[in-house]
């Protein structure tokens, strides 16, 4: 990757000019090295997940397998209860995600364009739960769901999500405050109630922020770790994060199924991230950025 | 009128306004009064005043691991000013922008177990890569994991690898948000690179500064499944972390009311970090 120098100023090239060019050779080094120092040990891992068992511990390594063991995902594959641990996250995330998605939206519509007694005062209620460190209410919280049955099922999983969350309720507030009230009041004028000018106006125009949303909604569950491990106990309801531990005891020297089961459970988030990336970092700085 | 608008308001907001209810603040009340309490998690809780409290304190383990996590929050000045040199190097006219950008984010969006397993075996000292790098550079790289007192800088060194790409995100787009102007008046006045970096980038980025900071405090004090995955806390204790311990106390010494004392504990010092964070970021942050 070369960097031009615009002919414009002539065959001469000034002193800032110069300047401004080993500045960015420097960062190229800098970033390069970087990227190498994030990349390697991603690609020890995809390099492992190819090998035969017993070249896994090759010292030096090599980084291409002279012969590529694809039994070793067959095997995750087929063999482990990794598929269903992905089929179970997936079913354990999706109301979450969607339905709170849906009621987080319309809190954040509420506390940016509705007026109502008590608004900042509950904004800042909810704004409070952010603060609150996970652990204080993580015990109270298996507690609570003991009492009422819901250890070893997805439930405590599932249907607190589903309330919305907080953080979700700012970052979307943060949006809806950015568009413009005219086209509300039109909707006003047009007979439209506050629901359906939520449904028709305000949900169409934010998609972009909805889709940002979701998507840290998604990767957050789909990593959850904590949380299945406090309240799953039976191995057929287990995600797919608690699986991947699993193969730790289950697999103990068999790297190389650990490595294939850890390069499968990255593919999905991995693919969300590419396809969405300018939404994606576009959210998060937004989020950032208000804090 | 106005009361229709109350109404829809309302109904709008109920659901979380509910949850709030429902799983936050009825359990804080309650794990309050189990932190006074010996409970084991089965039978009724029995008051025991401030037991639970007073054990807590002459607990000299609680004092390691307190001391464990603040030694681990180490990895947050290192990964704050690492993530900041990314994120100047970024904020060049460069090309392959999104390429960086995706590389520095991969261990943001991959899940903590698969990393955790992963760097579990690049420390280890026989067939792990990091030995071997550092081998050929002619250093004998210690037994990471399994010594005492290489455990905690191998666990800040996967700490910072792993937190940057969200930090450089956040950094890189306050940079972008930094009036091209000022940099342009400065240069006008004679300031050097280094001058208008410290002059003028830090005090605009400041915002964020303070954001990342008190963000990845109160997740360093509640970090947990890393440390459970690649040390469980050894060795001796070395890398039990103060969530760690509660964890323990908690779900494998069925000691509820024991680790509630220890959840609000560690709550008081998160909220007191908290604040006076904000309370000396007066000093130190700018807002436009």
């Amino acid at each position: 990757m070369s960097t031009r120098i615009p002919t414009a100023s002539g065959p001469w090239v000034s002193h800032k000019q110069a300047k401004e060019r080993t500045f960015k050779g420097f960062a190229y080094l800098f970033l390069s090295a970087g990227a190498l120092v994030m990349a390697v040990p991603f690609l020890w891992m995809l390099s492992t997940s190819l090998k035969q068992q017993g070249m896994e511990f090759e010292m030096p390594p090599k980084w291409i397998p002279q012969h590529l063991e694809w039994s070793n995902y067959h095997f995750v594959l087929f063999e482990s209860d990794i598929v269903q641990g992905f089929v179970n996250t997936l079913l354990i995330i999706l109301l979450p995600c969607l339905v709170g998605l849906f009621t987080s939206a319309l809190a954040a519509y509420a506390f940016a364009r509705l007026q109502f007694p008590a608004r900042n005062l509950l904004f800042g209620l909810l704004l409070a739960t952010m603060m609150i460190p996970g652990v204080v209410t993580m015990i109270p919280t298996f507690m609570l769901f003991k009492t009422i049955g819901w250890i070893d099922s997805w439930m405590p999983l599932i249907i607190p999500g589903m309330f919305g969350a907080a953080a979700a309720v700012f970052l979307l507030r943060q949006f809806f405050m950015t568009i413009p009230k005219e086209l509300e009041d039109a909707a006003k004028v047009d007979g439209m109630n506050p629901f359906h000018t939520f449904l028709r106006i305000m949900l169409p125009l934010s998609k972009p922020a909805l889709i940002t949303q979701g998507l840290l909604n998604f990767i957050a569950g789909y990593n959850d770790y904590l949380g299945p491990l406090i309240y799953i106990n039976s191995p057929e309801k287990y995600t797919l994060q608690l699986v991947l531990a699993s193969f730790q005891g289950f697999y103990t020297s068999q790297w190389t199924y650990i490595m294939a089961g850890s390069v499968l459970a990255l593919i999905p988030t991995l693919l969300v991230f590419f396809f969405a990336q300018k939404y994606f970092v576009e959210g998060i700085a937004l989020t950032g950025m208000k804090g | 009128m106005k009361q229709r608008e109350y109404l829809w308001a309302y109904s709008f907001i109920a659901a979380p306004i509910l949850g709030f209810l429902l799983f936050a603040f009825i359990p804080l009340s309650y794990s309050v009064y189990v932190s006074f309490t010996d409970y084991s998690g089965y039978q009724t809780p029995v008051f025991n005043g401030g037991d639970n409290y007073v054990k807590l304190v002459q607990d000299e383990l609680f004092w390691k691991t307190l001391r464990n996590t603040l030694y681990s929050a180490l990895s947050i000045p290192i990964g704050m000013i690492c993530s900041l040199g990314f994120a100047t190097a970024l904020n060049q006219k460069i090309r392959g922008i999104r390429f960086f950008r995706t590389m520095f984010f991969l261990p943001t969006i991959s899940s903590v177990i698969a990393l955790t397993l992963l760097w579990k075996w690049i420390f280890n000292d026989t067939y792990g890569l990091l030995n071997h790098l550092l081998e050929l550079i002619g250093i004998q790289g210690p037994a990471w994991l399994s010594s005492e007192r290489w455990a905690m800088p191998a666990m800040i060194i996967q700490g910072v690898w792993s937190g940057l790409g969200i930090n450089i995100v956040l950094y890189l787009a306050a940079l972008q948000g930094v009036p091209r102007s000022f940099y342009e008046a400065a240069e006008i006045d004679g300031a050097n690179g280094w001058q208008r970096f410290r002059h003028i980038t830090v005090p605009c980025i400041s915002p964020t500064t303070l954001y990342i900071l008190i963000t990845a405090i109160i997740g360093a004090l509640q970090d947990y499944p890393r440390f459970q995955i690649m040390t469980e806390g050894g060795p001796n204790y070395s890398t039990t972390t103060i969530v760690y311990y509660l964890f323990q106390n908690a779900f494998r010494y069925m000691n509820m009311g024991f680790a509630s004392s220890m959840a609000w504990i560690l709550g008081f010092i998160i909220l007191a970090v908290t604040l006076l964070n904000f309370y000396f970021s007066r000093r130190w942050v700018h807002y436009e």
